[in-house]
């Protein structure tokens, strides 16, 4: 990796890293000063690397600096040092003595808790995601607009939000307690299940940003899985899914990002490694007596990992989207399931159930109601296919439904 | 929209008994279907529950009794919750009901909530 390629790797992992360390320090209300201290840190270092060559060490070297930068902030503003950090101070007699702790154990302590910090439920879930995407991992303001498909302008203002949001609550920097976790752990689980879904399902075109965002999900997912205190069922069964889901990245999207079909893609481009970490999270996942949404969905997201179009697993599918809609509805399980419903049961069942459901202004709605009466009444296929033409926005979808109604005339003839 | 209990009722002594594994198995998909296409609807307020054939009857002069006795030909056996604009609608989503096929009926209340 030369200088101008490790200069932004560095700012994805590290950066997160020492905020997350020096916001932890400083408290919330200053996690303004703790991203001015890195990023003039990163300011640094694009400025010396590039006179002088990479330093041998550069992580090291950014940690030293941060340290340094941390400690000079302190001294000149001795109000700051007086008034914030009394409880750093109780430990240190002055404040060139104050321990930054750069060790991986407080940086993977700090980030679980600015994890909490980031979910909480006083911002709403566009914010969080916002903000995940900010102090988790390392997104600049750009990156964030362009994986919304939004302007600068607005997510600056939406983070600034979420930001004072934090401070005026008084958000405390810690890992909730044991008997808090589980109300604090399913707003955080939510948040990185909306966070990887932004990455897998977002209509930008950009394919690395978009994996990206699911390689950060996953990692943030991680985290909670190897800590002791949030390695629980319901956070193995989310990671289950994302290993899942991620296994078909390369092969669900064209090198133009758009998306290809699931009965179309290149089984052999599944990545085996993942399907393999899935199954082994989801078997984790099924050590205790309560089931979430997140097992139902890695359930369903294990048999689409099975090639082979047979009545058994659609009948599996069929039944955990039958008990996902139980606890959790959402329109596009509800169109899914009719599908599993018509592979497992048959199209004339499925054609009832779905016409009982009229999300008649979905695009997918449509689709689904096309492909059911492809072969079956292909006028009425035509008609469905017209309307989810009209419906649809992205080209790829569009291109993807003219071809069907060109294929429903053909059988016409 | 408006919830309705659904109040599943059926005699007892018509329900198959000692039902194989298989058999049982076809029963849980019957019901799940039957529930997964009123949920799909996004009508489902609360799946409800099965009940025990066994309980008791408490009187108003605090007599408890065994029962409700399941020699009755209309034994509750389990209720569920739905949502929908109408009674008739309701209605509607209760056809279907697995209770149906083996004799039971579906009893549709509007609930009144204060």
């Amino acid at each position: 990796m030369n200088q101008t390629e490790l200069i932004p790797h560095l700012f994805r992992t590290e950066y997160r890293k020492i905020v997350s360390v020096l916001c932890k320090l400083f408290g919330i209300e200053h996690i303004e000063i703790a991203e001015d201290i890195v990023s003039d840190t990163f300011l640094l270092a694009s400025e010396l690397w590039g006179l002088k060559g990479l330093p041998e060490n550069p992580t090291a070297w950014l940690y030293i600096v941060a340290k340094n930068k941390t400690r000079d902030y302190l001294k000149r503003n001795s109000l700051f040092a007086k008034k914030i950090s009394k409880e750093i101070k109780s430990n240190a007699a002055t404040s060139e003595e104050i321990e930054i702790d750069l060790s991986i154990k407080n940086i993977n302590d700090s980030q679980l808790a600015m994890i909490f910090v980031v979910c909480h439920p006083c911002n709403p879930a566009e914010a969080q995601i916002g903000l995940a995407l900010n102090l988790l991992c390392g997104f600049g303001v750009d990156e964030i607009a362009n994986a919304f498909l939004t302007n600068k302008a607005a997510i600056y203002k939406r983070l600034q939000r979420a930001k004072e949001k934090l401070r005026t609550e008084k958000i405390e920097i810690e890992q909730p307690t044991l008997a808090e976790i589980d109300d604090r752990l399913s707003t955080v689980l939510m948040v990185l299940y909306l966070l990887f879904n932004e990455g897998y399902y977002s209509p930008n075109q950009d394919v690395t940003l978009r994996k990206d965002i699911c390689l950060e999900a996953m990692r943030l997912a991680y985290l909670l899985v190897e800590n002791e205190q949030t390695n629980k069922p319901f956070p193995k069964a989310l990671l289950s899914l994302m290993c899942f889901q991620s296994s078909r990245f390369d092969a669900r999207l064209n090198q133009n990002g758009e998306t290809i079909l699931y009965q179309d893609q290149d089984a052999s481009l599944w990545d085996q490694e993942l399907i393999a970490k899935g199954e082994y999270f989801l078997n984790q996942a099924s050590q205790g007596d309560t089931i979430s949404k997140y097992h139902l969905e890695a359930g369903i997201a294990y048999w689409h990992t099975i090639k082979a179009d047979t009545k058994e697993k659609w009948e599996y599918i069929l039944q955990l989207y039958n008990q996902l809609l139980l606890i959790d509805y959402s329109p596009i399980a509800a169109l899914n399931r009719t599908y599993a419903l018509a592979k497992a049961n048959g199209k004339k069942e499925a054609i009832i159930e779905a016409e009982k459901i009229k999300l008649t202004d979905n695009h997918l709605y449509h689709s689904l109601l096309g492909e059911l009466y492809t072969d079956f009444d292909n006028t009425k296929a035509i008609s469905h296919l017209q309307d989810a033409l009209a419906l649809a926005k992205s080209p790829a979808d569009k291109m993807h439904i003219s071809n069907k109604i060109l294929e429903c005339r053909q059988k016409q003839l | 929209m408006k919830d309705f209990l659904l109040v599943y009722r059926t005699d007892y002594n018509t329900m198959p008994q000692g039902a194989s594994p298989e058999q049982m198995q076809a029963s849980v998909k019957r019901w799940m279907d039957w529930m997964g296409g009123i949920a799909a609807q996004n009508k489902l307020t609360d799946r409800g529950n099965r009940l025990v054939p066994s309980g008791k009857v408490v009187k108003s002069d605090n007599v408890i009794a065994d029962g409700p006795y399941t020699e009755i030909k209309e034994c509750i056996v389990g209720y569920s919750i739905v949502k929908a604009n109408s009674i008739e609608e309701a209605a509607e989503l209760a056809k279907g009901c697995p209770i149906l096929a083996i004799g039971g009926n579906v009893e549709v209340r509007e609930i009144n909530d204060i």
